[in-house]
């Protein structure tokens, strides 16, 4: 067996068998679903609050206006004047009193909402709808406007979007891609931030073990970090593995044994559209549709290089970090050059990609290698070309070999400095030694 | 006799500060060599760069007359002053893993440590992990780490520091069967008295510079200076008591020779002291004339201890 391979399997033994690891690994999917039944259930709890607002409607307008729904019920007491509401509601414990003064211009800026607590974005929103959308067609009516005549004439416009060839693409294809691409960035970045730490502590190991010197003097710095980088990874990829399949049985059996939905904790965070996909079936059909049109195979080769390279990139940064230092407490100086251009990625991604995939400064960053990974994650969903890809992947494999080889230079360097905290100034000295 | 290490002026700096001055020694086949020299003269950087772990920015290291290349790890096993091992790894595998990485196979690594560790008598020691160790059985395997894999050079960085006497004895006799096996060793160390003992060959770095090497009794016949301890019993005379018998004789001789007070372990009361004869002195001379004053008890040649010439030569280069 060759050194690496030997270096590969005592790494990744070393980690598997470690204790804080398999703890994690085992322990974080249970943690993660308990959150989410948790979530999912009290969000449940919400929605099964019944909730009364009563209603002193002075102006006589909205006599039809409020409709109970759900959990929400109006309870109109115009009669009994706005003084006799208030106490009922209070004695009743409602949860709110909406009053509408009467007011001859039509002026209705002072309607009121009385409660014992400010109530929720939602309410406040739906109450000034429903009272802006009558008063509204109160206006349209006294205009002489027929509304049956408003309603017909309205319109859903769905821009139909093709490419020079004949393909079609629409809106909803561009939701997707951008889907695809920032779940796969957000995913590269979390792994590179979780598992980036455990290389760069597996680097340091060998020096607070004192065992550095018995190592170096039989296998070369390189294949050591390689080793290193490489046996970590497949550690990770091993607890990334069980958190997903264990993930994915205890999210089932729990939804199955509490019937709680778990879909219900994430529709909050969900988009329009994205609810108008699950609710409508037309739409659902559309979706799969577009996933099916997509760049399948360039996706699939896109992630799978982007995420390994991206990954590999960032954890051989780690690695050369964890040379530079004798214990962790020393790294956090040097975390900088790792999460700046993470973050500045992320916020390209987001902002300039979905913007305009092809635009200059989209296309720059995904050609820059620190950014690359995850910008062109975010790219590829909108087909990109082919030179823009071979450079950009020329360039992160070429960087990646570079700052392994820097790392086992300074490595190397750095046994000689036991106890020297090393600055910028210093570790750029080394690289002449 | 042939060599099987040579290095060949080798000179490394580290920014401006030059830690090796164009170093050259040879280490006999065979021969246990001790590397001498200060705290910061630069020893364990021309271990170093033997061990391939850092490069020489000039000169060359030959092993077995070839310039050194990475192949020849499998060759040496070194003993680093900086002692470790990984902690929370058991044992046995640690063992096996690192004789592997110095290229043994798998079951070769296995015939090995089997029998190291029968000899060594450490065998229920196998599968605890170094952190349940003591320091000193810690220390026992990285004795084994470093010569399982059979190497024609073994080197030790002072490598009694941490061991027990009966330790540091067993380890001392082990180290002396390999070198009967047919092993080269290195030691480098600044204990005197464990370099009188064990080495043949010797030299001495100060100051990022070579001052001196080569077979250790050479280097003694160069530095003794015909200096002799002698003991004479002197009687009392007819004329004067014992005593002053012995002063007289003493300042009469202190006119002759160049005398300074001696320290050697005898029974009877004899005048005890070191004559320093300089270059020209016949020592046989010496001893007639003593026989003149009474009874010779003691006479020996002073042979300068590695101690002695390692502070002398210290202090000549400073």
């Amino acid at each position: 067996m060759s050194v690496l391979s030997l270096i590969i399997r005592r790494e990744y033994i070393a980690r598997v068998r470690n204790k804080s690891f398999l703890i994690m690994t085992f322990l974080s999917p249970i943690i993660l679903v308990g959150m989410i039944m948790l979530i999912s259930y009290l969000t449940q709890l919400n929605k099964h609050e019944k909730r009364t607002i009563v209603v002193v409607d002075e102006s006589g307008l909205f006599d039809n206006t409020f409709l109970n729904t759900d959990d929400t019920t109006y309870l109109m007491l115009t009669e009994q004047g706005l003084e006799t509401a208030k106490e009922v509601a209070e004695n009743e414990d409602y949860y709110g009193l909406i009053h509408i003064p009467k007011n001859e211009s039509g002026n209705l800026n002072s309607v009121t909402f009385y409660g014992n607590e400010t109530p929720s974005f939602g309410l406040v929103e739906r109450i000034e709808k429903q009272v802006e959308k009558k008063l509204e067609d109160l206006n349209l009516l006294s205009q002489g406007v027929d509304l049956a005549v408003l309603e017909t004439s309205k319109t859903d416009i769905n821009l139909n979007i093709e490419n020079f060839s004949g393909e079609k693409s629409s809106k909803m294809s561009n939701w997707i891609k951008a889907g695809f691409g920032g779940a796969a960035g957000y995913l590269l970045m979390m792994f590179i931030i979780i598992y980036g730490n455990m290389v760069m502590r597996s680097v340091i190991e060998e020096k607070t073990n004192r065992i550095i010197e018995v190592i170096i003097s039989s296998v070369k710095p390189f294949q050591l970090m390689m080793g290193k980088i490489l046996g970590t990874t497949l550690a990770g990829i091993t607890q990334f593995a069980i958190w997903v399949i264990l993930g994915t049985i205890l999210l089932t059996v729990a939804s199955l044994v509490f019937g709680i939905d778990p879909s219900a904790a994430s529709s909050g965070g969900m988009s329009e559209e994205a609810q108008a996909i699950a609710n409508d079936p037309d739409m659902a059909a559309q979706f799969i549709a577009e996933v099916g049109k997509l760049p399948l195979m360039q996706l699939v080769f896109g992630f799978l290089i982007y995420f390994i390279g991206g990954y590999f990139l960032y954890s051989s940064i780690y690695a050369a970090i964890g040379a530079a230092v004798d214990n962790e407490t020393d790294t956090q100086q040097f975390m900088l050059p790792i999460i700046m251009p993470l973050m500045l990625a992320i916020y390209v991604g987001f902002f300039a990609v979905i913007d305009n995939p092809h635009g200059t400064v989209a296309t720059i960053f995904s050609i820059i290698p620190l950014t690359s990974p995850i910008v062109m994650l975010m790219r590829i969903p909108f087909e990109v070309p082919v030179w823009q890809l071979v450079l950009s992947i020329s360039l992160l494999i070429a960087s990646f070999v570079f700052t392994v080889w820097f790392g086992a230079k300074i490595y190397r360097v750095g046994i000689l400095m036991y106890g020297k905290k090393p600055t910028y100034r210093e570790i750029f000295k080394w690289l002449k030694y | 006799m042939n060599s099987l290490l040579v290095t060949d002026a080798v000179s490394k700096n580290f920014g401006d500060f030059t830690a090796l001055n164009g170093v050259s020694i040879e280490v006999p086949q065979g021969s246990i060599f001790g590397l001498l020299g200060p705290n910061g003269a630069g020893k364990t950087t021309l271990i170093r760069i033997i061990n391939q772990i850092t490069m020489p920015d000039s000169g060359r290291v030959l092993l077995d007359g070839l310039p050194l290349e990475q192949h020849h790890i499998a060759d040496i096993g070194y003993m680093p002053e900086e002692r470790g091992l990984y902690k929370s790894m058991k044992v046995g595998e640690q063992v096996l893993y690192l004789a592997r990485l110095k290229g043994l196979s798998k079951q070769e690594a296995q015939e090995r440590a089997k029998y190291w560790f029968d000899k060594l008598d450490i065998g229920e020691w196998w599968g605890k992990k170094i952190q349940e160790l003591s320091k000193g059985q810690a220390q026992k395997i990285q004795f084994v780490v470093t010569v399982m894999h059979n190497p024609k050079l073994l080197i030790f960085d002072e490598p009694f520091s941490g061991f027990d006497p009966i330790n540091a004895n067993l380890i001392k006799d082990e180290i002396l069967q390999l070198r009967e096996e047919g092993a080269t060793v290195i030691f480098s160390t600044h204990r005197m008295e464990s370099v009188e003992e064990l080495c043949d060959h010797i030299a001495l770095i100060h100051k990022s510079n070579k001052v001196l090497d080569g077979e250790i009794n050479t280097i003694k016949r160069a530095y003794k200076n015909n200096t002799f301890d002698i003991g004479v019993d002197i009687g009392a005379t007819a004329s004067l008591p014992a005593e002053q018998a012995s002063a007289k004789a003493e300042s009469d001789l202190s006119k002759k020779f160049e005398c300074t007070p001696a320290n050697f372990k005898s029974l009877g009361n004899e005048l005890k002291l070191r004559i320093k004869l300089g270059d020209d002195g016949v020592p046989n001379a010496l001893l007639s004339e003593l026989q003149n004053y009474g009874q010779v008890t003691h006479f020996t040649e002073v042979i300068p201890s590695v101690n002695d010439i390692f502070i002398q030569t210290v202090n000549e280069n400073l």
